[in-house]
């Protein structure tokens, strides 16, 4: 996916601006965010607090051992007969999955939800070699037929009216037109029944990988999940490398965490296991596994301690919802696979592009996703490491320096806070260059590039008398 | 507790000095009318938190220095903010962890530096500090004192400890108001569409004065009350605890 992240700053004006983005984004508030506070509550703070505490060590153990629990997966993965790809970057793992189809000449493919899948971009590589490849996840779907990336990590069209997407149906599937959800929720279903049918390939992402079994288990709602890794003779799963578990009895923890913090479900609708293809005593299921493995710029977060955190990462969504940035500009502004704070982190890392720079800025740092990851990764404190690689030059993101104007006002600042004789001076000549913008102590319009402030703020114009002052004119004695 | 004798050193944070020293003042009367001694270290500027937040680390650092110095010694620290009470309790230890020196007296510090109303109801055990005034209050958590310091109950218990105030929490109470330092200056268009939800919140639940214990999301917050020429009035924590009206 081409990553168009330096265009933030216009995205998210746009996204501002659109009355049917903001209206999804306030729902986005009170349902999904609201829900898994509910699936928390009910199990009490501590409960959940110690399912917290238990994930996040777990995912912090398997990370700090990838290397280990990776060849384990490995190996049993083949030992069930299934085979397994490693690829280095988005092009190796397409190429591995191109090379499939071609072997088994597929002309039709399903494809489960995957974030994965969209660094890849497969469906676009299948396409171009003839290859049809269709989206099963309702909301996947429909973005496919309008030909736009997700919005939400877990609700990708969470962005679209029903409106909209009876429009879509109606041109690209010439159904009629409707308003009612579970009309076009037919269509979608009777549409997408058929390629389940007849497709020769099913593609799904990977939740988790469990190491000591080599079983992949996807949670889904819609269950397409399992009509893709049962119909078709070749089942491919798609996983970014830190996805695994070590135990099988630690999925039973992550089946109770990863839905009451996506979508406030005690657990999905569907959780589907798959160990290896069809055996001979299976009355279904494929029969070739392959699971490819995906680098694609993590080894790169996992060789920094602080930052291979972002590796706990189970792509819950719950840090997009609490996000007041995400909340206010949606999933599109931030330009690649992943949005909201998460994204703010593994985008600049994974994509290593100067044009990424703004995500890290583009944050309050109130720390609302650390408290609603379900993993509890410290997102504030990983902006913050990535804003220093970026002003001050690092290795994970490559430098883009800060504006010319704000190294120049830094430079100024850390005159000013030299000592307090220059640092009050400093702020005298603050005030006077101020008093002329100002009535009644207000300033009501700054110069760039300041502006910003007053465009709906008034300034306020410095004291005529600082603390500093009153203490030692009378108060320190009072 | 006025019988014991406490004496703290005052952060009083740069934007108090320069913009609002009349928070500074009702910060000393409050503590002074517990029974503390104040001292204010005139050397002080700035934590550094602007550079910092900037990812200027090392010109923070460099200020963070100058900071340890300041407040060196055993006595405990009192801020009224929680960023800038973050920046020293928390961030502090973490710029500094590769310099081992520095990081134990950068750990000494924080474990003695107490945001304001934390000091009060945690290290004091007050809640009641004799303040009186007839208002209807919304408190605004402000998100580094909240998720960084996790200091949740102190303000709202004093707010509930003044006479003739009626504490009535807006639905908003503990989400961003949008400043975020720089932020709110180069993505201003964002920080204003999250202060408009805080703003209607705060409409929506009647009340006349908002409070808040840093005055950064103050100064965002009444920036834009009063654009609007909105007659509630925001203001610092410590300035509801020094009203003192007959009632």
């Amino acid at each position: 996916m081409d990553v168009k992240t330096k265009d933030f700053v216009s995205g998210s004006k746009a996204a501002i601006l659109d009355p049917q983005i903001q209206e999804a984004l306030a729902k986005l508030r009170n349902g999904l965010g609201r829900g898994p506070r509910l699936a928390s509550e009910e199990l009490t703070p501590p409960v959940w607090q110690d399912m917290r505490q238990r994930a996040s060590d777990i995912k912090t153990h398997t990370i700090a051992n990838l290397d280990y629990y990776l060849e384990k997966l490995s190996d049993n993965v083949e030992k069930a007969g299934g085979h397994v790809h490693f690829a280095r970057d988005a092009k190796e793992a397409s190429d591995i999955v191109l090379d499939i189809a071609r072997k088994r000449d597929v002309e039709l493919v399903i494809k489960g939800k995957s974030m994965v899948s969209e660094e890849l971009e497969i469906n676009d590589h299948l396409e171009s070699i003839g290859i049809e490849s269709v989206e099963t996840d309702l909301g996947e779907y429909i973005l496919q037929l309008m030909n736009e990336p997700p919005f939400h990590i877990i609700a990708p069209a969470i962005h679209k009216s029903r409106r909209q997407v009876s429009e879509i149906f109606t041109e690209k599937l010439k159904t009629l037109p409707s308003d009612e959800v579970e009309q076009l929720c037919e269509t979608a279903r009777e549409t997408l029944r058929e390629k389940f049918l007849n497709a020769d390939m099913g593609i799904t992402g990977v939740n988790f990988a469990v190491a000591e079994t080599g079983t992949i288990a996807l949670v889904t709602n819609e269950g397409n999940g399992r009509m893709c890794t049962s119909l078709p003779k070749v089942h491919i799963a798609l996983m970014g490398m830190e996805k695994i578990l070590p135990r099988l009895e630690d999925l039973a923890l992550f089946l109770g965490v990863l839905p009451r913090s996506a979508t406030g479900q005690r657990i999905s609708s569907y959780v589907t296991c798959v160990t290896g293809p069809r055996r001979s005593t299976d009355e279904d299921g494929p029969e070739e596994f392959h699971l490819v493995i995906v680098d694609n710029g993590r080894s790169k977060i996992l060789a920094d301690e602080q930052m291979r955190e972002a590796l706990n990462c189970i792509r819950c969504g719950a840090c997009l919802n609490a996000c007041p940035i995400y909340g206010k500009v949606g999933g599109h502004a931030y330009g690649w696979v992943y949005s909201g704070p998460i994204g703010a982190i593994v985008t600049p890392m994974l994509t290593g592009t100067v044009e990424a720079k703004h995500l890290p800025f583009a944050s309050t740092l109130c720390g609302a996703c650390k408290d609603a990851c379900p993993v509890k990764i410290d997102i504030p404190h990983m902006l913050l490491r990535l804003r220093q690689e970026i002003t001050q030059g690092g290795t994970l993101a490559k430098n883009g320096k800060a504006p010319w104007y704000e190294a120049a006002l830094m430079k100024g600042w850390r005159q000013s806070v030299r000592g307090s004789r220059v640092f009050s001076l400093a702020n005298r000549l603050g005030r006077l260059a101020l008093l002329p913008l100002s009535r009644n102590g207000k300033v009501r319009r700054l110069p760039p590039p300041l502006s910003g402030w007053t465009r709906f703020r008034d300034f306020p114009l410095p004291s005529a008398k600082p603390f500093r002052e009153r203490w030692r004119k009378g108060l320190k004695d009072e | 507790m006025t019988a014991t004798s406490r004496k703290v050193s005052l952060f009083i944070t740069c934007l108090v000095d320069q913009f609002f020293p009349e928070v500074g003042e009702a910060v000393v009367r409050v503590l002074r009318r517990q029974g503390v001694e104040v001292d204010f270290p005139e050397g002080q500027t700035c934590c550094g938190q602007p550079a910092f937040n900037g990812g200027f680390t090392e010109d923070a650092k460099a200020v963070a220095r100058r900071f340890l110095d300041n407040f060196d010694g055993d006595q405990d620290v009192v801020v009224p903010s929680g960023s800038c009470g973050a920046m020293v309790k928390v961030f502090y230890p973490e710029i500094f962890h590769d310099e081992p020196g520095t990081a134990a007296r950068a750990k000494d510090l924080s474990a003695r530096t107490y945001e304001f109303s934390e000091y009060l109801v945690n290290v004091l055990g007050v809640t009641d500090v004799g303040a009186s005034k007839k208002t209807k209050v919304a408190y605004h958590a402000a998100c580094h004192l909240l998720r960084e310091l996790r200091v949740k109950e102190p303000p709202r218990q004093l707010i509930e400890g003044v006479e003739g105030a009626e504490y009535t929490p807006m639905e908003l109470e503990e989400a961003c108001c949008g400043f975020g330092g720089t932020f709110s200056v180069k993505y201003s268009e964002i920080s204003e569409a999250i202060l408009e939800d805080k703003l209607k919140s705060l409409a929506e639940c009647g009340a006349d004065t908002l409070v808040s214990c840093d005055s950064s999301c103050l100064m965002h917050i009444s920036g834009a009350l009063s654009r609007r020429g909105s007659p509630v009035k925001a203001m610092h924590l410590a300035q509801l605890l020094d009203n003192r009206e007959d009632s």
